[in-house]
């Protein structure tokens, strides 16, 4: 475009202006113009253009006149602009000369419009680059876009430039700094990579996050120009991934990507921030983390459908199956299937996939398809599913939306049909769709093709083959085949059908049908020679080469099958060798070797006539063939040993083509990749890895420092609180930015976050000192440093206080004299309660109370230490706090990994007082025992995955005294870190229909190294469903899910011996199991059952009633144990009954109207009395 | 990332070129002309095309080619979905995404391509920071420009690049404080010939206005959130509201957007307003064939189905159309096939007809297939799923706001096959 053109263009008026502006420009050109000899003048500039521009001047000259008009007085307006074009540069050189920003402005415009139009405009260089400095903005951002463009080019003068950039890098505006950063490294100069290397540096630690996002986005550029930088440029990166802030996390990562994607060490420690961060970067950086995190999980987790894939991969195997090899190979793989272990998913990969999530409902296709691919790569399979509505969703969007959508559904849906069935009619065709979008529906279409849904997607095919788009006629022709061979019922179906298509008065669609047929009838020739007959009689119509390649071909393999019609089509084809296709020609010389050698009889003149035309053919792939097979089949004495094997050569078997789509396999590419598209690897694309077979460490991934408290100013602090995501609001997923709070309400806020990671050591007493001891130490030798402390506390706890009393903060002080006033009163209760039952049998006498099994620890334990019992009360207090860490399930001190001693219990069950009641008016004492046994911790939250904070809980037994129908849960929390925790609740409960969970009061604080029990009740059905919900704390959320033993459904029930076999005599037939087991060799006496039982399931036990029973004071020799209790929720009546026998046999039955619960508690029950 | 981009029109002129990176020769877009000559229709360009040294990814849009070059790997839709996200933006400053106004505002164009990408990477693609970058013009603005040479570049540096809420610019202020939802629902539906459907399902979304001052926080809710089980959402609305209350939360751009688009799926009933009785028939012999259509209404809700009109892309050898419409007018385009009949307003009292007869070449074979009709409709004050607005609430700001909520069902890719 001229400048003309441009300026007519313009409103009347406006070309006014600026010919007046002109004007004087104009004036000082013809000024000029004795400068510039008529001839040399236009000589120069044809030069200095492009060719392209030249052929413009040259259509323009034509037109107006060409150079004769340059005298002409009065020129048109068009012509003084073409006459003008070889001193235009020179006024633009003066305009931006000027002193008048507007001039610049103008001139600097139409340089860029030139720009634009890709012309040439460097000569102008030196009159730009001086306009750097302009303060005129416009000006100034159109200098920079010069710059950058032609900079390349003329290096030296590019140097101008530089001092002005360096200023502006030292600006206190955050944004101008940026500005001049990103013009600085854009321009590909190489002297001053130094330069921009320390601008870089600079700048990856400028407090403003614009300017480090600026930074991380020059990091690539400077990449690309000195690839040497690397190793320094990688520092930078690592220090940027450490960024907190969402607005440089997307660029870093795609600095990252293009530097050094393959160093994944460097995401461990910026992994949870990322996942964190996610949902508030913005929306290029969410495609951009989401693609480098599906990788690196690659890498870090191992396969969710482990097991799963091997026997999908076995049976899609034994479909396929063909070969012997993969028989091989699927007895291999069978083997270390068995000795898997249960697959549980790593808490990391579980943030992944649920922080990406919600990014399905992006507006933007680009993340939708980006969390589809993740999902797709790394969800257990159950899960895949719902990103099929959100693709789905895609496809109402651009066509190239859709076509790119529809390549990754078609790969997709060959490995997961499921997913996208009940989407089916979302991939009907319409008839204003693209071709290119109605293929590739077609074939996902195909292959969502099964038994169930076949019937109405070949009833849709139908309609596309009237279509009047033929290649789409053609594929649709191709899709029934392929639905043919996959869909065995419907093979018959197809194959009709597409011997009516032969009938069509389209060509192409007969062609395509042939083609399709001939695949088809492979399968099955023998059934099939009348269709044979009918294409044989198809072969004068039909024109497309392909197709009567193919009826030929089937003639030939099937000559048996259509013994008359053969030889006769030889005839016909013979005599029209020569005007044949070449692949025709091939096969009517094929045609004529096969009957020849199964009817020599009768067309060895015909294929004699056919080999001499094919010698003279033009083609020397047809003389070769036609020399190759007249040797071949026709014996002469100088034939070789081949001739023998000429049968077996040409009329071996065949194996049937196996139709399938071009999009298998296509998954070993990244979805969503442009590698994935074009089914070839794209420069710079990454592999993904296959999964691991173990999990390389997860604790690499445990952030130990965070950074802040490197950047403690004042102001940077504050800048940091106002890039508070701004959907923090509502969640608290947002984690690491959002600890910018807590870090300015404690003073050494910033260590809290590590110090919860190191400290958080279960649940010992004399935490706090010890964490403070080892706080610089690694976490493992802490672990084994702990064991070895516990081998030694006794010796060494004292000392150890008193060393370390003087580090211990005040306030840890008071703590832990609070403490230890408590632990002095449960001491004496305990030992009152244990003084006071001491009559009766030792274990039954134990309550659940923590503190008493504590006791019963330090019984044990006392006679290997120190043995007066009296004065070393407070010893032996410290120690059995100590001794808490031992699991108390089985006595047996052995250490575990994070037990915990649930502090203020209720005392005895309720469960024990009725008893105590029910006492009274039965006759028998000691055979009724409350559950005994201390109680099952679970573990709800490890404090390395809680950041400090513990969670674990029990089923405490009591009846939930707001909802009856609910389990009460007892939780514990404990806060190992050394700040406090505030708002502890529950939110977002998902459960399963029906279940009902009444969350505890929210704790508002707990404050460092304390710990708080509450109590919540959850109903969950009588199932033994998990109830998953969410653990918030004010600045974390922590999944939690807590699952109950189906011992812990049910309630104890009082019955008497009658009523309880009245109410076996109800539940008989499908409602009583009854199991024979041998009791284990400890369950000798009675009360050991009874105690199993009990602590197995929630039950009490009946009393041995009949009164003759009872009379006898010693024991029946085959006692009966008989126990009863309810469902919590729905009230069902559970019964068992364990009737011993000699020799340590015993049977084991149950009665109860819920069978799932009764199978489930008897095994239960089996497996605690066998043991 | 993307390393240059070229606009081509649709006669394959070459009208724009901008670098990111190093400059790439024009002659890459040969291979792009290639693709372009063999696909015949601009739709079956395909969206990538591969060459010896880089990968061409366009978009076709307003007639317009939209050619980035790439040379690594990178997700296609990144760049298509950014490539589109560029012809808004153009749309969004002047008025139309052409070839003419891009060769108008090419100053512009390039100031706005400069800014939303850097080296190739997204920078800033929200319209409301580039606004503040770069003034889209208006000729109010473009006249004062001209006269006084004041540039349209802000003079401002745009602060909204740094804040967390990066669609919305600080300190607006109106006299008026409105705020407008238009719920626009479209029907996609295939209909076999004797009326029954085949497949159909309802795209919704919920265009806004939102001209309110200072900082507002909106909260949208529904008579019937569950209808909608697939949305999509502009990044202001908060997921974690919507996934726990179904209420749409959100501080809203300035201006107008796009708050959510929705996908009620096959799997419900969709209500169909129109049914279309349809006869047509070529012959054998004599060339001709015959057309019958009518059109009535079916499920309308009580309300009128306006602007309807009826396409029809006849096959290659239809050559003229004599037919007589009781309603509206009909205008059958011989060069491009295609038919279309604009009836307008439907009345249930009089149902409108197009009848007649089609002249086919002579000497060529009947179409096999009949063409199938696609339906174009509108009707005001309903939205066909039943979705209804509940409330509009606003928290952060004192004065009271206007709010009005727009209820309309178009058809999309409404569809009968014949």
């Amino acid at each position: 475009m001229t400048t003309m053109q441009r300026l007519l263009q313009l409103p009347a008026n406006a070309v006014n202006m600026v010919k007046s502006v002109q004007g004087g420009s104009q004036g000082q050109e013809e000024a000029l113009s004795p400068v510039l000899t008529p001839d040399s003048g236009p000589q120069n500039w044809y030069n200095a253009v492009q060719p392209e521009e030249l052929r413009h001047l040259r259509s323009g000259g034509t037109g107006g006149g060409g150079e004769g008009s340059e005298d002409r007085p009065g020129l048109e307006e068009g012509l003084t602009s073409l006459q003008s074009q070889p001193l235009r540069h020179d006024d633009l050189k003066e305009m931006l000369d000027s002193n008048k920003d507007s001039l610049k402005l103008e001139a600097m415009k139409r340089i860029v419009a030139m720009i634009a139009r890709g012309k040439n405009a460097s000569d102008l260089f030196p009159a730009v680059v001086k306009n750097v400095a302009c303060k005129n903005i416009e000006v100034k951002k159109l200098v920079y876009v010069y710059l950058v463009r032609y900079a390349e080019e003329q290096q030296d003068l590019a140097l101008l430039s530089i001092s002005t950039f360096q200023r502006g890098l030292k600006d206190p505006n955050q944004l101008i700094r940026a500005s001049a950063l990103r013009v600085l490294s854009s321009i590909r100069v190489t002297i001053i990579v130094p330069i921009m290397m320390l601008a870089i540096k600079e700048a990856a630690s400028d407090m403003s996050p614009y300017v480090r996002k600026t930074a991380a986005h020059a990091i690539p550029k400077l990449h690309s120009l000195d690839p040497d930088q690397k190793d320094q440029l990688i520092e930078v990166i690592e220090k940027l991934l450490a960024d907190k802030t969402t607005l440089v996390a997307g660029s870093v990562v795609m600095a990252f990507e293009e530097v050094c994607p393959d160093r994944i060490d460097l995401i461990h420690k910026n992994y949870r921030k990322l996942c964190n961060l996610l949902i508030d970067v913005e929306e290029w950086g969410q495609v951009v983390i989401i693609n480098m995190l599906t990788r690196y999980a690659r890498t870090q987790f191992l396969n969710p459908n482990i097991n799963e894939s091997l026997l999908e991969e076995n049976s899609e195997k034994a479909f396929y199956a063909s070969d012997d090899e993969e028989e091989e190979d699927k007895k291999d793989e069978v083997a270390p299937l068995a000795k898997r272990k249960p697959y549980v998913m790593d808490p990391d990969h579980r943030l992944l996939l649920r922080n990406t999530k919600p990014l399905l409902q992006s507006r933007n296709a680009a993340v939708v398809m980006a969390v589809a691919q993740l999902y797709f790569h790394l969800a257990p399979k159950a899960e895949v599913g719902i990103i099929a509505k959100a693709l789905v969703r895609l496809m109402r969007s651009h066509s190239e939306v859709q076509y790119v959508v529809l390549q990754n559904v078609a790969t997709m849906s060959i490995k997961r049909r499921g997913m996208f069935e009940p989407y089916l009619k979302s991939f009907y065709i319409r008839s204003t769709d693209p071709t290119q979008i109605k293929i590739l529906k077609l074939e996902v279409l195909t292959n969502l093709a099964n038994e169930t849904n076949i019937s109405t997607i070949l009833r849709e095919f139908q309609t596309y083959i009237k279509s009047m788009d033929k290649d789409f006629v053609a594929a649709s022709i191709q899709a029934i085949g392929r639905c043919a061979t996959n869909i065995g019922e419907v093979r018959d179906t197809c194959l009709n059908g597409l011997v009516q298509l032969l009938s069509n008065r389209d060509e192409l669609v007969v062609a395509e049908s042939v083609v399709v047929i001939k695949k088809l009838l492979q399968m099955q020739p023998e059934q099939h020679s009348d269709i044979i007959k009918h294409m044989a009689k198809l072969i004068d119509n039909i024109q497309v080469p392909m197709a009567r390649a193919s009826i030929l071909w089937l003639i030939g393999e099937y000559c048996e099958h259509v013994p008359k019609i053969a030889p006769d089509v030889l005839r016909n084809m013979a005599k029209t060798f020569t005007n044949e296709e070449d692949i025709v020609k091939l096969q009517i010389i094929n045609l004529a070797a096969k009957l020849y050698l199964t009817n020599s009889k009768q067309t060895k003149l015909l294929t004699q006539y056919v080999l001499n035309l094919a010698k003279y053919d033009q083609n020397y792939d047809i003389r070769d063939r036609a020399r190759f097979i007249r040797q071949l089949i026709v014996p002469t004495d100088k034939s070789g040993a081949l001739s023998k094997y000429a049968k077996k050569l040409f009329l071996a078997l065949k194996p049937a083509p196996v139709l399938e789509s071009t999009f298998k396999d296509r998954d070993h590419f990244q979805l969503g990749s442009l590698s994935h598209l074009l089914n070839a690897k794209a420069g710079g694309y990454q592999e993904l890895p296959d999964w691991p077979e173990s999990a390389p460490d997860p604790s690499v991934r445990n952030v130990e420092i965070p950074d802040w408290s490197k950047c403690t100013s004042r102001k940077d602090r504050k800048e940091k609180k106002a890039e508070k995501p701004f959907y923090s609001d509502s969640d608290g997923e947002s984690g690491p930015t959002e600890s910018a709070d807590s870090e300015s309400d404690s003073g050494s806020g910033s260590e809290s976050a590590s110090a919860s990671d190191e400290s958080g050591s279960g649940s010992e007493s004399g935490e706090e000192t010890e964490s403070e001891e080892e706080e610089e130490d690694e976490e493992e030798e802490k672990k084994k440093k702990r064991k070895k402390h516990l081998d030694k506390t006794k010796a060494k706890k004292p000392v150890e206080e008193s060393t370390e009393s003087e580090q211990s903060s005040g306030s840890e002080e008071r703590k832990r004299g609070r403490k230890a006033v408590k632990n002095q009163k449960s001491a004496s209760e305990s030992e009152s309660e244990s003084e006071s039952s001491e009559s009766g049998d030792e274990s039954e006498d134990e309550s659940e109370e923590e503190s008493e099994s504590d006791t019963d620890i330090r019984k044990k334990k006392t006679p290997v230490s120190k043995q007066p019992p009296k004065q070393s009360k407070k010893e032996s207090k410290k120690e059995t706090q100590e001794m808490s860490l031992l699991d108390l399930d089985d006595f047996e001190p052995a250490p575990a990994s994070a037990p915990v001693t649930p502090v203020n219990f209720m005392s005895s069950s309720l469960v024990s007082d009725l008893e105590g009641l029910s006492l009274t008016d039965t006759i028998l004492a000691p055979t009724t025992i409350t559950p005994s046994g201390s109680i099952k911790m679970y573990e709800l939250l490890h404090r390395i995955t809680g950041e400090g904070l513990a969670v674990e809980y029990c089923f405490s037994r009591q009846p939930f005294s707001p909802d009856p129908n609910m389990v009460a849960v007892q939780i514990q929390f404990t806060n190992n870190t050394n700040s406090e925790t505030k708002n502890l609740h529950i939110e977002e409960p998902r459960l399963q229909c029906g279940m009902r969970i009444r969350e505890f009061a929210e704790i508002d604080v707990l404050s460092a190294g304390e710990s708080v029990t509450v109590v919540m009740g959850i109903d969950f059905c009588d199932s033994t469903q998990a109830a998953n919900f969410q653990l918030c704390t004010h600045t974390r959320k922590f999944f939690a899910s807590i699952q109950p033993p189906v011992g812990e459904l049910m309630t104890p029930v009082f019955l008497t011996e009658n009523d309880f076999k009245k109410e076996q005599g109800k539940l008989m037939g499908m409602n009583e199991i009854s199991e024979k087991l041998t009791l284990g060799e400890k369950c000798v006496n009675e009360h050991v059952i009874v105690e199993r039982v009990t602590a197995t399931a929630n039950l009490s036990r009946v009393p041995c009633g009949s009164d003759k029973e009872c009379s006898t004071p010693p024991p029946p020799p085959a006692p009966v144990y008989r126990f009863a209790g309810k469902t919590v929720s729905s009230g069902c009546l559970v019964l068992v009954t364990v009737s011993t026998k000699e020799g340590g046999r015993a049977q084991l039955t149950v009665n109860c109207e819920k069978m799932l619960i009764g199978t489930m508690l008897v095994k239960d029950i089996m497996q605690a009395l066998s043991q | 990332m993307i390393h240059s981009l070229f606009l081509i029109n649709n006669a394959g002129d070459l009208f724009l070129e901008k670098h990111w990176k190093s400059v790439i020769s024009r002659s890459v877009c040969d291979y792009f002309f290639e693709a372009r000559e063999k696909a015949v229709e601009p739709d079956n360009v395909p969206p990538v095309i591969r060459t010896p040294h880089h990968y061409l990814i366009n978009i076709y849009r307003e007639k317009i080619f939209f050619v980035s070059v790439i040379q690594t790997e990178v997700p296609p839709l990144f760049v298509i979905e950014f490539l589109h996200r560029v012809a808004e933006t153009f749309q969004d400053y002047f008025g139309e995404c052409s070839e003419t106004t891009i060769k108008d505002n090419v100053v512009i164009v390039y100031e706005l391509l400069e800014e939303m990408l850097d080296n190739g990477f997204p920078l800033a693609t929200e319209s409301n920071i580039l606004k503040e970058l770069i003034r889209p013009p208006t000729i109010l603005r473009s006249m004062v420009n001209t006269i006084t040479g004041s540039s349209n570049v802000g003079e401002t540096l745009p602060t909204g690049q740094l804040s967390t809420i990066p669609w919305r610019r600080a300190g607006v202020k109106y006299t008026n404080n409105e705020a407008y939802f238009d719920v626009v629902e479209e029907i996609d539906a295939i209909l076999d010939k004797s009326g029954t459907t085949v497949f159909a399902e309802i795209q919704g979304v919920i265009e806004a206005c939102v001209k309110l001052s200072g900082m507002p926080d909106l909260s949208l809710s529904f008579m019937n959130p569950r209808l909608l089980d697939d949305v999509s959402f502009h990044p202001c609305v908060r997921y974690k509201r919507w996934e726990s209350e179904r209420v749409i939360s959100f501080i809203p751009p300035d201006g107008n957007f796009q708050l959510m688009s929705y996908h009620i799926s096959a799997q419900n009933l969709v209500a169909i307003p129109v049914y279309v009785k349809q006869n047509i028939s070529f012959f054998e012999t004599g060339s001709s064939g015959r057309m019958d259509i009518t059109v009535g209404p079916k499920q309308t809700m009580g309300k009128t189905v306006e602007c309807l009109v009826v396409t029809v892309h006849m096959p290659k050898v239809v050559l003229s159309a004599n037919l007589n419409a009781t309603q509206g007018t009909y205008n059958y385009d011989p060069v491009t096939k295609i038919l279309v009949w604009d009836i307008g307003k439907l009345n249930p009292q009089k149902l409108p007809n197009l009848k007649g007869s089609l002249s086919l070449q002579s000497g060529a074979p009947k179409p096999e297939e009949n063409p199938s009709l696609n339906i174009d409709l509108k009707i005001q004050q309903l939205a066909i799923s039943g979705l209804k607005v509940n409330r509009l609430d606003m928290y952060g700001e004192k004065y009271k706001p206007f709010k009005g909520v727009k209820y309309v069902t178009k058809a999309g890719k409404f569809q009968v096959r014949t």
